[in-house]
């Protein structure tokens, strides 16, 4: 029985790995939609061009891990308020449509756009960590799983803080629950907006890097499914939520690798859309929303 | 009793007879390049895709993602039906739509109490559900796809993608589909109108996935092969921009779209790399300047060929 045991912890780590990925990602989608009501579907690109920027920081500006998490995280940071500025500002007031169609365009840019610069050679991340691994009771722990999990700890710490204590965390909650409100109060919401996008681009970013650290590759289209899981696990956690996307993403990571210690790993990404699904039809607002209701 | 044979009707039916006549003959005298006689058919199934999707989106004002799921669904099934069970092509491609149908059925009527981007997730996951679960099957060749003879000629593509449209154009002129424009202007209103918003919906969400399958049981067995992979995301992604490049909610908007975007693939096929960033640079430029089609919600009709008479009928009406 010890086996089986270990077996599940075993997947739990994984998972948790897995999932700490998903919730980075998946905080920048929350944090989007909160604030202006756009699934913005380019994020899951934006991930990939950070994963692009650390291999860059890395293997050609020879920069250790850290230093490169960075850099890749500012160069996205200011993707993302480009994009905001000339693809999304223009239709702030358009139909909801016209925006989410928008957005897919830019998706579609910047991975073609991608695949045009990039070729859609795959390319292997460099190895940033040692080999090391810790056993602990059977269950193994590799060095760079524990770096992942620190660094996304770190970072859902940092996100907290500033939403919570700063001043422009103050006004992100503020325009989120009345942009006109806010307005009048004085906030520069376009600006805050900007650095809504920024933050969650930063996060994008880093999950890139992480998860090519991960994976060892990365390919111009690798931001696609990651995305749209992302967005199942913002969903999963009640969108606009930030706890909630923490949340969702750890426990969509689980259920992946549970799905795959099963032998299923083919019905992997089936079993994430199945559970949005479901979701949607059960408790739409998500494990953390609220239910609101509708005004006429 | 109205009358069948007016003069804008008989002039439809000889526009589309001559068009039909034009093209077959080009094609019997094999005057016409492969290419063009490919792009031709490419043009008739996607006129139904967009037809069909702009019967949900437009028409009715739900916001679906997931149609390329409806086509390989219809896809599939027409290829079990025509090869594995050696059914003939017709009985082939009404068994896709009919299963089609039903899978639309099933998905729209617990997602259709969705609202908004809340539906367009809902489909979106139903679509990438149905490739992975094609992916999985080893009986239609998995990933590696599904061979099958191509049966399809510009004489089936053309007649089916006729009497899709009138099919739908006629849907969205009855009564029901006035129901569906009174739920895409305002719901709420519609429901204290005394309409079963939810049948309604459903009503439309199920015929739009049975066209859908019927289309892509023609691809299927047009194509020679298909794959998981051709009915991704991208492919439901391809049919919205149609519908929306044409004008959301026009019947006429969306065939154009469809006939637009087709040509314009066509067009950037020798630049393979380039072509979806133009197309990405486009539809953002589109959405920013006129993000309500070539057509709006206006009809191309040939209203003016009616004798004043008719008019002032119709006007009454």
């Amino acid at each position: 029985m010890a086996s089986i045991t270990t077996q599940i912890f075993q997947q739990l780590v994984n998972g948790l790995s897995l999932g700490s990925i998903y919730a980075l990602i998946a905080l920048g989608y929350t944090m989007v939609y909160g604030i202006i009501k756009l699934i913005n579907f380019a994020h899951g690109d934006i991930m990939m061009v950070g994963a692009y920027s650390g291999w860059f920081a890395i293997t050609a500006l020879h920069l250790p891990f850290l230093p490169a998490l960075l850099f890749s995280m500012v160069s996205c940071a200011l993707l993302g308020v480009i994009i905001e500025r000339i693809a999304y500002k223009p239709l702030r007031n358009a139909s909801r449509i016209a925006a989410l169609i928008t957005a897919i365009g830019v998706s579609l840019f910047l991975e073609y756009g991608g695949m045009l610069v990039l070729t859609a050679q795959v390319r292997t991340y460099p190895p940033v960590f040692p080999e090391t691994m810790y056993v602990v009771g059977g269950v193994y722990f590799k060095y760079g799983d524990i770096v992942m999990l620190v660094t996304s700890v770190v970072l859902m710490s940092l996100l907290h803080f500033t939403v919570q204590y700063t001043k422009v965390g103050k006004a992100m909650r503020a325009v989120s629950f009345d942009q006109e409100a806010a307005l009048l109060m004085g906030i520069n919401t376009n600006n805050i907006i900007s650095y809504t996008f920024a933050i969650g681009s930063a996060l994008a970013a880093a999950a890139g890097v992480l998860m090519g650290v991960y994976f060892n590759t990365i390919d111009p289209l690798m931001g696609i499914i990651p995305g749209l899981k992302a967005f199942v696990a913002a969903v999963l956690g009640g969108i606009g939520i930030i706890p909630g996307a923490m949340v969702g993403g750890l426990m969509l990571g689980l259920v992946e690798s549970i799905v795959s210690g099963l032998g299923a790993s083919t019905w992997r990404d089936a079993v994430a859309f199945l559970i949005l699904i479901l979701v949607l039809i059960i408790k739409p607002s998500g494990l953390f929303g609220k239910n609101v209701r509708e005004k006429v | 009793m109205r009358n069948w044979f007016n003069r804008k009707n008989i002039v439809s039916l000889l526009a589309i007879v001559l068009l039909y006549a034009v093209v077959q003959g080009l094609i019997v005298f094999d005057i016409m390049p492969a290419f063009y006689k490919l792009t031709l058919i490419l043009i008739c199934i996607y006129i139904i895709l967009s037809t069909s999707l702009n019967l949900i989106n437009g028409v009715t004002g739900q916001f679906s993602i997931g149609h390329a799921g409806f086509m390989a669904v219809g896809a599939y099934v027409s290829a079990m039906v025509t090869v594995l069970m050696h059914g003939p092509l017709l009985l082939g491609l009404l068994a896709g739509a009919a299963v089609a149908g039903l899978a639309g059925l099933l998905v729209g009527l617990p997602t259709l109490r969705l609202n908004g981007d809340y539906l367009a997730i809902a489909t979106l996951g139903f679509g990438e559900i149905v490739r992975i679960i094609f992916l999985n099957m080893d009986i239609v060749g998995g990933a590696a796809g599904f061979t099958l003879p191509s049966k399809i000629t510009w004489t089936w593509a053309f007649i089916l993608m006729v009497v899709s449209v009138v099919l739908i154009k006629n849907f969205v002129s009855s009564t029901h589909g006035r129901a569906c424009i009174s739920i895409r202007e305002n719901e709420i209103a519609a429901e204290s109108m005394g309409i079963n918003t939810t049948k309604y919906k459903v009503m439309a969400f199920t015929i739009g996935a049975a066209f859908a399958g019927l289309a892509g049981g023609i691809y299927a067995n047009y194509m020679y092969i298909i794959q998981p992979g051709t009915f991704s995301f991208l492919k439901s992604f391809d049919i919205l921009v149609m519908v929306v490049l044409g004008g959301l909610g026009s019947i006429s908007g969306g065939i154009v779209g469809a006939i637009v975007y087709t040509l314009i693939s066509a067009l950037l096929a020798g630049i393979p790399a380039w072509r979806l960033v133009i197309t990405a640079v486009f539809l953002v430029v589109m959405m920013i300047f006129r993000p309500t089609g070539i057509m709006g919600t206006k009809e191309f009709s040939l209203g003016f060929l009616r004798k004043k008479g008719e008019k002032n009928a119709a006007s009454k009406n």
